[in-house]
């Protein structure tokens, strides 16, 4: 594996809340082309991984790097303007905004109009405007959310509002998503499209970092799985070898990994 | 959009400008001269109101101390243009200056309150309101800069030219006493203040403020700098404050600290609310309204002397009545306000089941 094919690094990540280790020097690689999958049982740490990651929460130790560059300590917008973008488990849409408007405020960072632009609405600005409703568009599309363009976010149904997530990220243009629970609260169908959503995402060139309960569905898809328990990584490799791992086995409670 | 529906657009679009510029000769035809004043007063409110807007209807932000940015403004022009300082500028150079110097103010009030939201931010706001008002009234010792609770009088007149808005002039058989001219400068004002509010709405900047009213967090992930678009927003509605503050002084001629109260900052920000967060055009519709209700109440004085022959409720008692149930109303009936945004509309109704939803997820 050659270090430029790593394109995050999150090495000896700790984060304690209070008395409580929430993560306990973690290290993840994720490489470029590929669905990088994080599971683990309840209260493992995986959501507070993705916290540290986008800059959420500053760790108390450990080194981030993307794509080459030092990520430490950085804001989320600065991480969001890097190339990571993110969903969120309990999804935080912009409920009072349409879905198309939803999609256009991940455009925010790829774009430039600032106040004086708008107000004289100038040509530039006017262009930029227009680019970005039409890509908002076409992701919208490319989501299967066309027909909701004009609906508020809160009022869509909940596999549409998942979705629409992944639409407002993929606005962003980032080089690595990052999905909290996708296919939480979905029904078969629904995964099975949110399936092939991920899979014409990395065809797209996107690398994913996959947290998810659904099994079939993270095994399925991960090329590479680290499996989180109190805090600690207690396996990493080959989906195929992990569901194997004893250790793995006892974390879920001596329960099936299949 | 066809063809007949543009044209019938424009058609609307000239009767209203038509109606808007022949409105102080009908308004003091029909009710007479102080209504020309009332309305001069209720353009200055929507140049305030849709400032407001910007902090708290676009970005969220609760503030409740603008009117303080009104007070910079104004005392800005008043400084600077009356005998107090024996300084004389003219407005041209005085109202822009007003302009950037609330903007600082808004960043000044910005900047230390980035990380409080809701209840915290109104208590910060409400204090820094309150020190302005503190400071005007108390800046005339050991130095004489505000005159103090006096106040400063003989502020100059706007002036265009040769043009003196206070002075009468006649034009093609009309008079024009200086609340004519006013309101014509003041209309002109206002309206640039809603094409400036109506295109940062529909900006990257405007949905940028959005996104944070709705999720803070999320926004940041997004890559909206939340700390700048902030800054921003309140230095942005400052300017609105400022620059209807240096009117303001030059239309009264004479301002003191007593303009500044918490009363008037909880009464912009009523019109804000009461119109419709976030709205344009309700924003501007609670202006008048809230400008002019009052107004109207006062006729009630003397009507009820015609009536029963004798006072039986004070006016301005039941205004602040009058005034306490239709917020009470609104709540209960219209909480998104009379026009609300056309954001926030579904928002009461399914608020409750969506957050039922997400608890869940
Ligand atoms: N902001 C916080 N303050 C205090 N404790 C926290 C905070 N965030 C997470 N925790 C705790 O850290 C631990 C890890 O939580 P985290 O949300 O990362 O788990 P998770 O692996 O995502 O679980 P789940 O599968 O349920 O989403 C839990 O014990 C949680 O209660
Ligand atoms: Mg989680």
């Amino acid at each position: 594996m050659q270090a430029a094919d790593i394109l995050l690094a999150a090495t000896g990540i700790s984060k304690h809340f209070g008395g409580l280790a929430a993560l306990t020097d973690v290290s993840i690689s994720v490489r470029r082309g590929e669905i990088f999958g994080l599971i683990g049982p309840n209260g493992a740490g995986k959501t507070t991984l993705f916290n540290v990651l986008t800059g959420l929460y500053a760790a108390d130790a450990g080194e981030l790097a993307f794509d080459g560059q030092t990520i430490t300590g950085s804001k989320p917008h600065r991480v969001a303007r890097q190339g990571i973008a993110r969903t969120f488990q309990n999804i935080r849409l912009f409920g009072g905004m349409t879905a198309l408007e939803n999609v256009m405020v991940g455009r925010h960072v790829r774009t430039r109009t600032g106040v004086l632009g708008a107000v004289l609405r100038t040509r530039g600005a006017a262009a930029e405007e227009r680019a970005i409703t039409r890509r908002a568009r076409e992701l919208l599309d490319y989501c299967g959310l066309a027909a909701r363009a004009g609906t508020l976010a809160r009022d869509l149904p909940y596999g549409d509002q998942r979705r629409l997530e992944i639409a407002r990220a993929l606005a962003t243009e980032p080089k690595l998503l990052a999905l909290d629970e996708p296919a939480a609260g979905m029904n078969a169908t629904e995964t099975a499209t949110l399936r092939k959503l991920l899979e014409r995402i990395l065809a797209g060139g996107v690398a994913l970092l996959l947290i998810e309960h659904d099994m079939k569905l993270v095994m399925g898809l991960s090329h590479r799985v680290a499996v989180l328990d109190y805090g600690e990584k207690i396996a990493e490799g080959e989906p195929a070898a992990v569901q194997r791992d004893p250790k793995v086995i006892a974390a879920y409670l001596g329960g099936t990994v299949v | 959009m066809n063809a007949t529906q543009t044209r019938w657009r424009w058609l609307l679009w000239v009767a209203v400008a038509l109606l808007l510029l022949a409105a102080p000769f009908l308004i003091e035809a029909t009710l007479g001269r102080a209504w020309v004043r009332i309305a001069d007063v209720a353009l200055l409110f929507i140049m305030l109101a849709l400032g407001l807007n910007i902090v708290v209807g676009f970005a969220g932000l609760l503030d409740l101390g603008y009117i303080a940015f009104f007070a910079v403004g104004a005392y800005c022009y008043a400084l600077l243009a009356s005998p107090q300082l024996a300084i004389h500028w003219p407005f041209l150079v005085l109202l822009p200056l007003g302009a950037m110097v609330a903007a600082v103010f808004g960043i000044l009030l910005g900047a230390p309150t980035l990380r409080l939201r809701g209840d915290y931010l109104a208590i910060v706001t409400l204090g820094f309101g309150e020190i302005i008002r503190v400071l005007l009234n108390n800046l005339n010792r050991p130095v004489n800069i505000t005159n103090g609770p006096q106040g400063i009088t003989l502020i100059d007149p706007l002036q265009i030219g040769g043009f003196s808005l206070a002075q009468t002039h006649s034009f093609a058989g009309l008079t024009f006493t200086a609340l004519h001219s006013y309101y014509f400068v003041f209309l002109a004002c206002a309206v640039v203040s809603i094409i400036i509010s109506r295109r940062l709405e529909d900006s990257r900047i405007g949905r940028a403020w959005v996104a944070i009213r709705e999720d803070e967090l999320a926004a940041a992930s997004m890559g909206i700098n939340t700390r700048n678009m902030k800054l921003l927003a309140f230095a942005m509605g400052a300017t609105f404050g400022g620059v209807a503050g240096g009117l303001f002084a030059s239309f009264q001629g004479f301002i003191s600290p007593e303009s500044f109260h918490l009363i008037d900052s909880i009464m912009v920000l009523c019109m804000v609310v009461l119109g419709g967060m976030g709205n344009v055009a309700g924003v501007v519709l609670g202006a008048v309204l809230l400008t002019a209700l009052p107004e109207a109440l006062r006729y009630i004085g003397p009507l009820q002397q015609r009536w029963f022959g004798e006072v039986f409720i004070d006016p301005s008692d039941l205004r602040m009545l009058l005034f306490g149930l239709a917020l009470v109303l609104m709540m209960l009936f219209r909480p998104s306000g009379i026009w609300p945004a056309r954001r926030r509309t579904a928002e009461n109704v399914t608020e409750r089941m969506t957050e039922k939803r997400h608890a869940s997820g």
